[in-house]
């Protein structure tokens, strides 16, 4: 069989050393009428050629892969380089485990420290953890997390948060017994702040905003600050990272915790994961976040190492009581992000983020141009939302172009009819824009 | 001393790895375009090239161990061989390449993928319906509870208790307590197993669910399962099947036909895809019909020959993740279960069994081993008697293993065998690895005889040498500041 | 054989409490800092706070394992041990003088009657 070391001679051998007729006989303890009386019924066994074979026609099903993306809404088309390919495709660090035994991880040990010290710079918090699932969870953990800290069980959220990120802060919620309450978003697309600060109480243990937004649009960050500086609040940040190649870090604006997703820095779209969630906090909150942290000491020779410290929050120690139930996290993603952020640097970061960020102004300032369309709210990063006439019929009409031209927001918001939102990364050219462009009406 | 490298250290200015295509649209002045008070000066990452960047992170890999270096008998991890044809397959662009959110028509690859995974993780555990969307093991664990919170609540009842063994693994009690539940221990008894006794005395009205592996943490098989299944679901509680064991069952026997109501599977174990250095993992979940309402949304169906993504639930727990879940390793071990089929997956359980039970006959004669007991897939040892008569701790076996090449096994868990050493070869190991691990230990134990010093001073032959935790957890320099 | 001094009253917890007057002195005592090993971090009250007898009112880590602190009497938090903020190691030092955690303002005496004595906690560590 496929995967076994052993020869038929040796399964002999280790039979005889216990004295066994076979290895049924190793599960006598189970009653025969638990045991399965068949077979499962599973597809036969295919070889390595067959596998091959069927799943790359399974791949090609999805002709989507293969179009021109202006698809954003919380995962971005990137380009990930062919080092971040190469260095996580070493077996040393995608084969092993968490690294528990420090002396023998130092690699993925090391690796953590260099990416917690990379979202401490990109933003502006002082301690990170070593990663959370996805952009989503990140929040439904901060919100758990700033409860904790508060003793309180609400969280008033933005109205323009990722509608799929208020559904899973609300599961969270669900659990840890806190009242999730989002507000609306105004008609430009934007955190209705009055309502928001209506919605707060003394229950309440933190705000909840996203920067960008999910419609794109660059929040009035000042206004967050105010409200929960006013009213004694935490502040939760949900940020992309590639725009804060551009952006001030959440923390210039009072960001207690920010969280995000991480997919945009050097990984793959994959049909929504695997990703990773980053999350930063104030180092007198470092004892409440959830998650592994790395932390720097020395060995017995007074060599600089890295070891897993503070566990004394988490699971395997604290059980019932810990900060969070999470044990994996998303360790090769953030190595990724890692070895990603290494690569572009300080001047590759900003470079993405200025590409991004130009191919969306010039697209905006294209559109502008024609009353075809609509551009509600031009204060973007990448992504901005546009109004088109007869929006489903031009939508498949870029399809039949091979281009995906971006997500129409009634999936979300059914009211929004005929709203597209385009994202743009440095990987799309100005003919594309145009192509797009004048599928959309704008000549 | 220098000791490991950091990539901040081979920082030059204007150095320059990446480059991207000369810019074809207009410029923009940022101050006007996003706002003068929003837009930052630089971030301080680091200049290096890309000589460099392979350099480091290859010196980096060269001080990791993972399966592909060697054995990895580490307990209830189960630390197998990754097929790399999987890793080919995961990687096809036609799926790395799938935005969430592209049409369903266009997406048909992936959604098909999902839909065969729910179907065929199904009937290898006797459960309905699966969920792929929990992240990991414990993200598939938060997923069980909640969906049993949901339906508690759907039925108007206000059950505030879960039940976990003391041997559980610590994310179960944490995650049905981030579920809002207050947990209750139940022991085990002289054998190991669930005290049905006990068990008996702490189920009632206010209990929501008891969570079990099966086998259990210690390696072996609640043969009461039935009724165990018979007590909770007489007092209107479900039963939670921890999958984390599953690697000693397949075929075998299933979690369905046991009694279990809801299942988490772990495919980073028992489904052959990589840890990946502590995740990406995926935390499937799975369920009896009764309970498909509740599963987190979408679920991927199909309607004639379209695959698509069904947010059809009406009682649903909601969203568990942003998307649909960690799909690049759904993949894998969707690959996985094609290779192996219903008989190859049998046959992995039971050598993972055969080569967890002949290890321990090779070893057992050093250690304190409980006594006729047929372990599963994975066996528990004390290292209480090198303790007593050399003053050598189970961490100290560890580490000196790590010296002669191979990855130590779990230490200290479970909690309730003191000095533990917690084995689980797998099925993919050979004689001859097994025989070598054997011998390994036999060494460490004579020199342990000779005196305690050089092992309490281990590892000697690796990249750095004992850590001092109490230093970083007391100094917490958890960012490079230099 | 751990340090088991004579003139103070025990929990089964592991705390040790003195009392001057209504003022009472809380700690751990020398075999709880000894089965935790290095601790590495104390979380306290602050002073001002209400803590009552019987539940936690802060926590101390060791790299390997994590202890809530159970109140000995019900009362108000007069003192923390500010010293133990940068000097945990002081708990495992000198778990009776130096790594003092609180003082409380006991209000009511009759709490202590159930404490245990230097022998009745001597009987129990040695039963563990």
């Amino acid at each position: 069989m496929r995967f076994i070391s052993h020869a038929p001679s040796e399964i002999e051998e280790m039979l005889e050393t216990l004295s066994i007729p076979g290895v049924k006989s190793l599960f006598d303890d189970v009653p025969n009428d638990v045991k399965l009386a068949r077979d499962m019924n599973l597809p036969r066994p295919l070889s390595e050629v067959e596998l091959k074979r069927e799943l790359l026609e399974i791949s090609k099903k999805n002709k989507a892969a293969d179009y021109v993306n202006f698809i954003g809404a919380g995962a971005y088309d990137h380009h990930v380089p062919a080092v971040v390919k190469a260095m996580v495709s070493r077996s040393e660090f995608y084969t092993s485990y968490t690294p528990y035994q420090a002396e023998r991880s130092q690699g993925t040990l090391a690796a953590i420290f260099e990416y917690q010290t990379m979202i401490a710079k990109l933003t502006g918090m002082d301690v990170v953890n070593a990663s959370i699932y996805d952009g989503a969870s990140s929040l439904g953990e901060a919100i758990s997390m700033a409860c904790n800290i508060k003793k309180k069980n609400k969280v008033v959220l933005s109205g323009s948060i990722h509608p799929e990120y208020v559904a899973t802060a609300k599961t969270y919620g669900f659990g840890a017994e806190i009242d999730v309450v989002p507000s609306s978003y105004t008609t430009s697309y934007e955190t209705d702040w009055k309502q928001v600060e209506g919605l707060i109480d003394g229950k309440t243990a933190a705000l909840v905003i996203s920067m960008p937004n999910f419609f794109g649009v660059l929040e009035d960050v000042k206004q967050a600050q105010e409200i929960t500086r006013k009213k004694g609040i935490m502040l939760i940040v949900s940020a992309n990272p590639v725009s804060l190649g551009l952006l001030k870090p959440p923390s210039d604006y009072g960001a207690d915790i920010v969280v995000g997703e991480g997919q945009p820095l050097g990984n793959p779209l994959n049909f929504g994961g695997p990703y990773l969630g980053f999350m930063g906090t104030k180092s007198q909150f470092v004892r409440r976040m959830p998650g592994r942290i790395v932390g720097e000491t020395v060995d017995t020779d007074g060599k600089r190492a890295f070891v897993l410290t503070l566990q004394a929050r988490e699971q395997h120690i604290r059980r019932e009581k810990a900060t969070s139930n999470i044990c994996s996290n998303q360790a090769l993603n953030a190595l990724a992000s890692t070895i990603y952020l290494s690569y572009l640097g300080k001047k590759g970061l900003n470079d993405v983020a200025y590409h991004s960020h130009a191919n969306a102004r010039y697209f905006i300032d294209e559109a502008k141009k024609s009353g075809n369309v609509k551009i509600i709210n031009p204060k973007v990063f990448n992504e901005v939302v546009v109004e088109v006439g007869d929006l489903d019929k031009k939508y498949q009409e870029a399809l039949d172009h091979k281009i995906l031209p971006g997500l129409k927001l009634d999936r979300f918001f059914p009211k929004e009819k005929n709203k597209l939102m385009v994202a743009f990364t440095e990987k799309r050219t100005k003919q594309e824009i145009q192509k797009l462009l004048e599928l959309l009406g704008v000549s | 001393m220098q000791g490991i490298p950091l990539i901040f250290e081979k920082t030059k200015t204007g150095k320059e790895g990446f480059r991207l295509s000369p810019l074809e649209v207009p410029k923009v002045d940022l101050s006007e375009t996003l706002g003068e008070d929003i837009v930052r000066d630089e971030v301080n990452l680091p200049e290096v090239s890309e000589l460099d960047v392979i350099r480091h992170y290859t010196e980096l890999s060269r001080m990791n161990f993972g399966v592909d270096n060697g054995f990895y008998p580490l307990g209830s991890c189960t630390m197998k061989y990754n097929p790399k044809i999987n890793e080919e397959v995961a990687a096809m662009p036609g799926f790395t390449e799938l935005h969430p959110y592209a049409p369903e028509e266009i997406s048909q690859g992936t959604l098909e993928v999902m839909y065969d995974t729910q179907n065929l993780l199904a009937e290898i555990t006797g459960m309905d319906n699966f969920t792929l969307q929990p992240a990991a093991g414990a993200h598939g664990e938060l997923t069980g509870i909640l969906i049993i919170k949901k339906y508690l609540e759907h039925k108007g009842e206000k059950r505030t208790k879960i039940i976990v063994p003391d041997s559980a693994h610590g994310t179960n009690p944490a995650s049905a307590s981030h579920g809002g539940f207050d947990i209750i221990k139940v022991k085990s008894d002289s054998e190991g197993l669930v005290d049905i006794e006990a068990l008996k005395e702490l189920v009632n009205e206010d209990v929501a669910a008891l969570m079990l592996t099966n086998p259990n943490t210690l390696g072996l098989f609640e043969k009461n399962i039935f009724e165990i299944s018979k007590i909770l679901h007489e007092k209107g509680a479900l039963l939670y099947y921890d999958g984390a064991n599953l690697n000693a069952v397949m075929g075998i026997v299933r979690p369905g036909d046991m009694g279990f109501d809801v299942v988490h599977l772990n495919l980073h174990k028992t489904f052959s895809t990589p840890h990946g250095g502590g995740g990406p993992g995926s935390g499937a979940v799975g369920v009896k019909a009764f309970l498909r309402d509740f599963l987190p949304k979408p679920l991927a169906a199909q309607k004639g020959q379209m695959y698509y993504l069904d947010y059809d639930i009406p009682h649903s727990i909601g969203k568990i993740h942003g998307f649909y879940g960690n799909l690049g390793v759904v993949l894998k071990a969707y690959a996985y279960i094609k290779s192996l089929g219903a008989k190859g997956l049998k046959e992995a359980s039971e050598i993972a069994t055969l080569n967890a039970s002949y290890l321990l006959k090779k070893i057992e004669d050093m250690f304190e081993v409980p006594e006729d007991i047929l372990f599963k897939h994975e066996f528990v040892v004390s290292c209480n008697n090198w303790k007593e008569k050399f003053g050598v701790r189970a961490l100290d076996v560890a580490k000196r293993l790590l010296d002669y090449g191979f990855h130590p096994p779990t230490i200290y868990f479970p909690l309730i065998v003191d000095e533990a050493l917690m084995v689980e070869p797998t099925e993919t190991e050979s004689k001859d690895t097994l025989d070598a691990f054997a011998d390994a230990l036999r060494k460490i134990y004579q020199e342990a005889k000779e005196g305690p010093d050089f092992l309490k001073s281990a590892p000697h032959d690796t990249p750095v040498r004992r850590v001092d935790e109490v230093k970083a957890a007391r100094e917490m320099k958890l960012i490079y500041e230099g | 054989m751990s340090n088991i001094p004579a003139e103070l009253m025990y929990t089964e917890e592991h705390e040790w409490i003195s009392l001057e007057e209504n003022r009472g002195k809380v700690g751990i005592t020398d075999h709880a800092q000894d089965s935790l090993g290095d601790v590495v971090y104390v979380e306290l009250p602050e002073v001002g706070d209400k803590i009552v007898k019987g539940e936690a009112f802060g926590s101390v880590e060791s790299v390997k394992a994590a202890s809530d602190l159970y109140a000995p009497v019900s009362g108000t938090v007069l003192e923390i041990n500010e010293a133990l903020n940068d000097g945990p190691e002081l708990v495992n030092k000198s778990p009776y003088d130096d790594g003092w955690m609180i003082v409380v303002e006991v209000e009511d005496e009759s709490e202590l009657e159930d404490l245990l004595t230097p022998e009745e906690y001597e009987e129990q560590v040695e039963g563990e």
